[in-house]
């Protein structure tokens, strides 16, 4: 423990005050609330409400789209990072500019936008509808909306490391005889690990708990399976009864698997510090 | 350096470069393209209305009030936290600076939902609310109302300003501000004359962002907001539109939308110049 004694710079109890004030009373005491409401349950009546087939079913549908989109991001994110970092082609700077896009766009209008574009009346919808699939009010389209709020994640994710990485790497493996699939497998790959999990990690909390722009493009049918659970909550809330108890209770479910996630997340950082130094 | 850069593409960079190209292009420039199309296609007219109809003006005056109290709010909070994170080291550092990170990771609509049970009907506390109103003889209320929106929105963009402040401020270091203390400089003035300095561009570029998010943010307001017209943000607004199912509606929905877009873009450019000024200062 190399702990300053003697601190030089002043400041720390002010600076510690006001963060674990403002950090408590806006995050951690609202987010406790739902932790001590849902306890109003009953354990046997708090397991009724979160396996009831519909919330089964939505955990289902947000993960498994989830997962799908944050695998399809890893790919496109991995493409687009690589060619802005390594090539030189006219419109990159435009590219890299917009890359937060989704960030910066509500995800209200994204949503509305890609269900009209993916529908029957949109041109992609149409398209797809000519190869048998279906866009908007579909898991496809449940996908898409998730694949466009998480690729910046990837692309940020992967873009400093890539910089770090020099060329000259990639072209000493070619040099000593390497195919272009084997230097990306053995050489580049393995660097770009850590920042592709986190990357993909961040991608996939995202998508488990996006509401936004997923909820007009996937329909919001129980039947054809594409409720997403921030749905199921948002419907607890807004129906006539406003169930808040068991509105909690899948909250706590959801705010589970996110704290899960962080926590290897977190690993998944520790163990590549410790491996670079 | 620049040679190997002008050095002539093969047909698998150029194939590599055509699908990510192909990507950016379908996955996000042409969303912007079709709410602008959308947002046109029933003319300047019907455009012109619903741009200045009246719930749409309310719903920007709540949405850029929540945006800029959520800004100075989180701003504030990220200079002490930046402070205290870089300056010092103390025990429990990593486990603050995880739950700072909650925001980021958790479902805005769980963020909603938390401040209804804080303060919603048989919240957790509403009673001390109460208390407030009847001692005081005021009338807030921290739900469905103004102040709810607002702390929703600082709650889902409460990391955001110091994300992007950290390391900046870890890439300075402390040796500066101990040169200033030993000197005999009282902590605000080192603040000011040496940290703020060092860190005014990226401090920009995270206001940035946390503006932008503030201006969007959807499913934490939608859970705390119910009146149109008085409460709603932008999006909300756009949302009522977008649900009332007519046509007409829908094009309004898009038009509405549409000012989202520009304010999008604006923060997309400002970002931008935040980011190259930032990296031009080191």
């Amino acid at each position: 423990m190399k702990q300053k004694r003697n601190r030089v710079i002043p400041g720390f109890g002010l600076t510690l005050g006001i963060t674990v004030t403002m950090l408590s009373l806006l995050i951690l005491l609202p987010l406790a609330s739902v932790l001590i409401r849902s306890f109003e349950l009953t354990p046997a009546e708090f397991w009724e409400t979160i396996t009831r087939s519909n919330v089964v079913g939505a955990f289902q549908t947000s993960i498994l789209c989830a997962l799908i989109a944050a695998a399809i991001n890893c790919v496109f994110g991995l493409i687009l990072a690589w060619i802005l970092e390594r090539y030189e082609f006219p419109g990159k700077r435009l590219i890299d500019g917009m890359i937060e896009l989704p960030f910066a766009l509500p995800t209200a209008v994204a949503g509305i936008t890609l269900a009209k574009m993916y529908s029957d009346q949109g041109v992609l919808g149409q398209a797809l509808s000519r190869i048998g699939i279906q866009g908007s009010y579909s898991r496809v389209g449940l996908v898409i909306a998730l694949v466009f709020v998480g690729i910046p994640f990837v692309v940020r994710s992967i873009q400093p490391v890539l910089r770090k990485l020099p060329p000259s790497c990639e072209e000493a493996a070619l040099m000593l005889g390497a195919s272009r699939g084997f230097t990306f497998r053995h050489v580049i790959l393995p660097e770009l690990t850590p920042a592709l999990l986190t990357g993909f990690g961040l991608a996939l909390a995202r998508g488990i708990g996006e509401y936004g722009s997923v909820i007009y493009i996937s329909g919001n049918s129980s039947k054809n399976s594409t409720q997403v659970v921030s749905y199921v909550i948002m419907q607890k809330l807004n129906s006539g009864s406003a169930d808040y108890v068991g509105a909690a209770a899948i909250a706590l479910v959801l705010l589970a698997i996110s704290f899960l996630l962080m926590f290897l997340l977190n690993l998944v950082q520790w163990f590549a510090a410790r491996r670079t130094r | 350096m620049k040679q190997t850069k002008k050095a002539r593409l093969s047909a698998g960079q150029i194939a590599l470069i055509v699908i990510g190209v192909l990507f950016f292009a379908v996955m996000l420039v042409w969303p912007l393209v079709e709410v602008l199309y959308r947002a046109l296609k029933g003319g300047w007219a019907l455009y012109w209305s619903a741009v200045t109809a009246k719930t749409t003006l309310s719903a920007l005056r709540v949405t850029l009030l929540a945006a800029v109290i959520a800004l100075l709010v989180d701003t504030f909070f990220a200079l002490a936290a930046s402070w205290l994170l870089t300056k010092f080291e103390f025990r429990g550092k990593s486990v603050l600076t995880t739950l700072i990170d909650i925001p980021f990771s958790i479902s805005p609509v769980i963020a909603g939902l938390a401040f209804i049970m804080m303060f919603g009907r048989s919240g957790l506390a509403t009673p001390v609310v109460n208390w407030f109103n009847d001692t005081f003889g005021t009338d807030i209320a921290l739900v469905f109302s103004i102040p709810g929106v607002v702390l929703a929105t600082i709650f889902v963009t409460f990391p955001y300003v110091l994300r992007e402040l950290l390391p900046a401020m870890n890439l300075q270091g402390c040796a500066e501000e101990e040169a200033a203390a030993l000197l005999g400089a009282g902590g605000f003035t080192i603040f000011r004359r040496v940290t703020l300095p060092h860190i005014k561009w990226p401090l920009i570029y995270g206001m940035v962002l946390c503006a932008a998010r503030a201006f969007g943010e959807f499913g934490a307001v939608y859970a705390v907001s119910k009146a149109r017209g008085e409460t709603f943000t932008l999006p909300l607004e756009v949302d009522a539109l977008y649900m009332s199912g007519g046509a007409e509606a829908i094009t309004q929905a898009f038009a509405v939308s549409s000012l989202l877009v520009l304010l999008a873009l604006v923060m997309l450019i400002l970002k931008n110049i935040a980011e190259w000024r930032a990296k031009k200062s080191y």
